[in-house]
């Protein structure tokens, strides 16, 4: 089996995982941290393609690896922004909870303001 | 003089994979988290340090001999400060490691 | 022999994927993130992407593990609140069931790619004498897909201003993460006076010599910001007011440079961001040294956060 498929395989694999992680964690963080394992699961399976198309003396096809690097970076915009998002949330209600009945009963054990 | 050299990175890297097996099982049985510390740190500089020595003989130049250097120095402070800083949390958390 | 350990690398690769989304508390999921995120730049090494390795390790598995390590640590009180919201059995199961079809789908997708399998390459070599780099990727990234990496530098200052955004009012404008104490005795301290020296030579060499081999702007920037956050941890030095002209100045210099070469491009050589013939490298390199103090600048500051305090110190 080639290098190609076989993280090819596994990129599918974690792109799975993520997805499970990301319908069944409760809490956001962890909603989050799936969701960055799915997002590398996309990339791994962008970078086995990208490296089969290995030709003219290049290990890979640069075009789909430069796109990943961009991609890479704007993923680490949005999980800042959702960190952020979620630190803000915390710090106003004492509670990370997206679930509105749950949420009003944890303001209210916290006294949030 | 090859043989003498290929034989060297041979027992040097041998020896350092062994450093890394031993600090491994230590992290996984030894009893509490500072001797869990010790023996990764142990684990992290001999280890490596015998990796990079017996890696030494077979760069091309000398800036790649350098650079491997470097790099074990550089893991070296990085591997001293985290677990410096991990012993004195639980120090100062007060709790049983 | 290097198939074997392809294999072993691909199953610790998921075992850390497994142990990040089933693991109980958050700091130990992250944790294995982080260490997943590294082994995944060995995984990038044998699919040839040394670029793309650099990159994760210095965001992917860097920047992003500090990021969610802080967070996890700040939110652990939230963490037995969700654990009893967790979904019932039914939905798991439904989940695991897409996940798996989802998984499956991909799968025979890999294994029924066409052969000879679709490539740029060939296109790549042919057109990179005219940007007058060697390294394939930077060529790409600040010529033929110029447009991509513009927007990806200003994805990342909204990201930041989006950050800034959710400032408290009455801290609007102040020093963003918290106020360190400086140790002059501790380890910190020594590591955040040796190291930055080593660490910004190294982020410069990187940057240089990504127009050639392997290396560039964002893996440069990455170091520099985190030889920065170093500073700012040991109590070295503090985080500038986000109020601060000079700093807004900084941030969009690098966006703005490379927009100024896009338009200089549209008047002299036809098209936004195509450059004038001969003089290629010259644009390319004033848009690398224009972005790289705003790349470092916005990831130093989207990792401390949204501000917290007052203007003063």
């Amino acid at each position: 089996m080639t290098a190609g498929t076989l993280f090819g395989l596994c990129a599918a694999a974690l792109i799975g995982l993520g997805l499970f992680g990301l319908i069944v964690n409760p809490h956001p963080l962890r909603k989050i941290l799936s969701f960055n394992v799915f997002g590398s699961g996309v990339f791994l399976l962008f970078g086995a393609i990208a490296h089969r198309g290995a030709a003219a003396g290049m290990g890979g096809d640069p075009v789909p690896q430069a796109l990943l690097i961009t991609g890479i970076v704007v993923a680490f915009s949005a999980t800042a922004l959702a960190v952020a998002l979620l630190l803000r949330l915390f710090d106003q209600t004492g509670s990370v909870t997206l679930s509105s009945d749950v949420a009003a009963k944890a303001g209210n054990d916290t006294g949030a303001h | 003089m090859k043989l003498f050299l290929d034989l060297w990175t041979v027992v040097a890297v041998v020896a350092g994979a062994f450093f890394f097996f031993a600090g491994t099982v230590g992290l996984l049985r030894f009893p509490d988290s500072l001797t869990r510390l010790h023996a990764l740190s142990k684990a992290d500089n001999l280890g490596l340090g015998l990796v990079v020595l017996g890696l030494l003989p077979q760069v091309d130049s000398v800036s790649a001999g350098l650079k491997l250097v470097g790099i074990w120095l550089l893991v070296l402070l990085s591997g001293a400060t985290a677990a410096q800083w991990i012993a004195r949390t639980f120090r100062q958390s007060g709790t049983d490691p | 022999m290097i198939e074997i350990l392809n294999f072993g690398l691909a199953a610790l690769i998921l075992g850390l994927a497994v142990w990040a989304v089933v693991a109980r508390e958050a700091p130990a999921a992250v944790v294995g993130f982080i260490v997943y995120g590294l082994l995944l730049t060995l995984v990038w090494l044998q699919l040839q992407g040394i670029d793309v390795a650099l990159t994760e390790a210095a965001i992917g598995g860097g920047l992003t593990g500090v990021l969610l390590i802080n967070a996890a640590v700040r939110l652990r009180s939230t963490e037995s609140t969700a654990r009893a919201q967790r979904p019932s059995a039914s939905t798991r199961w439904l989940a695991a069931a897409l996940s798996a079809t989802v998984t499956g789908a991909l799968a025979i997708c890999v294994l029924a790619l066409p052969e000879p399998a679709p490539t740029l390459a060939p296109e790549v070599l042919a057109n990179i004498a005219v940007t007058e780099v060697g390294n394939p990727i930077t060529a790409v990234l600040l010529a033929f897909r110029a447009m991509d990496t513009l927007l990806e530098a200003i994805v990342l200052l909204f990201a930041l201003i989006g950050v800034w955004s959710l400032a408290p009012d009455r801290a609007w404008g102040g020093r963003p993460g918290l106020l360190q104490q400086a140790d002059p005795n501790g380890m910190l301290d020594y590591v955040a006076r040796v190291l930055p020296p080593i660490g910004i030579v190294a982020g410069i060499y990187i940057f240089w010599i990504g127009a050639d081999y392997p290396g560039g702007k964002f893996q440069g920037a990455t170091l520099l910001a985190a030889m920065w956050l170093l500073v700012m941890m040991a109590g070295l030095a503090d985080a500038p007011p986000i109020s601060r002209s000079w700093l807004r100045w900084l941030l969009v210099a690098g966006p703005l440079a490379f927009i100024a070469v896009g338009v200089v491009g549209a008047v002299t050589a036809g098209a936004f961001l195509s450059y004038p013939h001969g003089f290629a490298k010259t644009l390319i390199l004033v848009i690398e040294f224009a972005l790289m103090p705003t790349l470092t600048l916005i990831l130093g500051l989207i990792l401390l956060g949204a501000p917290l305090r007052g203007e003063a110190a």
